[in-house]
């Protein structure tokens, strides 16, 4: 049983207590995909120090992979219709 | 409602919230101090009664599959949604969008063998390592859309193509269901684990459960599948129109 956090879990906790707000704060859909990506991938680092590597899996790929795509999509469909 | 009266409506609901969540969060037990019971049960059944050394996918696909069924049917639910939404554009095959990069073109189209690989090895290693049928079925998914990134939409739409994705996710969606009524039908009850456990540590571990793990991996890549086609032709009808 962990009694106390490890250096490594402070800092990703710092990081993702940091990157969300970031995500709101940035207006722009298509910067806020890298910027959601990049806070995902600190979701998915968190996941494993905080040992839960399954749920960190099914992250990597829906924050990197399904998210971006479809938000993209949407995206692209808006500004063709403008 | 003028500006000043939300604004100020969203101070008083913000300040009741906060309030309740740090008053329920100094409820909570301190940090690595866990105090649920099932948890400690778990580790101590999953592999002495079930062979399973992947406590999470025991539980996920064995000990609380009919939770899991639910689940499923949630994102099955969902994908339905979407298709019922945005089928009918039938995608332009030739949308002009070749990929010119050589680099691009052999890198990843060498990647959707290798990652489709992970996706199949983390499915069938489910019930021994990190990984199962979700997290499996999300990584092939994810391996043949890069048939789209590296090669096109053309080499993409035979992957994506909904005449064998939707029976695909019918029978990974209803595979689950089918091993839950075989136990149904020999007298056991729904779900309940059959075969017994195997041998632990190794791929023929998991019992029955291991066929509800492959029934989900299928559900999984299909609707991820699906989901991924349905949006991939709002993208690249628009583009073909633009381009006559």
């Amino acid at each position: 049983m962990i009694a106390t956090l490890a250096p490594l879990q402070s800092l990703v906790l710092v990081l993702a207590a940091l990157g969300a707000p970031a995500v709101v704060l940035t207006r722009d859909p298509l910067r806020m995909i890298f910027v959601n990506g990049l806070y995902g991938l600190v979701l998915v680092v968190l996941f494993v120090v905080f040992g839960a590597p399954d749920v960190a899996l099914s992250m990597l790929v829906v924050t990197t992979v399904a998210y971006p795509l479809v938000i993209l999509i949407a995206v692209a469909r808006v500004r063709d219709r403008e | 409602m003028t500006r000043r009266a939300r604004i100020g409506v969203f101070l008083a609901a913000g300040a009741a919230l906060g309030a309740l969540l740090l008053w329920a969060y100094a409820g909570l037990p301190g940090f690595g101090h866990y105090r649920g019971p099932y948890g400690f049960v778990l580790n101590r059944i999953a592999t002495p009664e079930r062979h399973v050394t992947n406590v999470v996918n025991a539980t996920t696909y064995d000990i609380r599959g009919f939770d899991t069924l639910g689940e499923e049917y949630i994102l099955f639910a969902a994908v339905v949604g979407v298709v019922l939404l945005l089928r009918g554009r039938s995608g332009h095959r030739d949308a002009g969008d070749r990929v010119h990069s050589d680099l691009v073109r052999a890198g990843g189209t060498i990647m959707v063998g290798g990652v489709a690989l992970v996706g199949l090895w983390l499915v069938a290693f489910g019930f021994v390592t990190p990984g199962g049928g979700f997290q499996g079925g999300v990584v092939v998914a994810a391996g043949l859309l890069l048939l789209y990134l590296a090669v096109g939409y053309r080499a993409w739409s035979a992957a994506g193509d909904e005449r064998h994705l939707d029976p695909l996710e019918a029978i990974g969606a209803g595979g689950y269901v089918v091993v839950g009524l075989v136990a149904l039908a020999i007298g056991l009850p729904f779900l309940k684990n059959m075969l017994g456990g195997g041998d632990s540590g190794t791929i023929w571990s998991g019992g029955s459960a291991s066929f509800v793990n492959w029934a989900a991996a299928i559900e999984v890549a299909a609707a991820n599948l699906v989901l991924y086609s349905e949006f991939l032709k709002q993208y690249i009808v628009p583009i073909a129109r633009r381009r006559g």
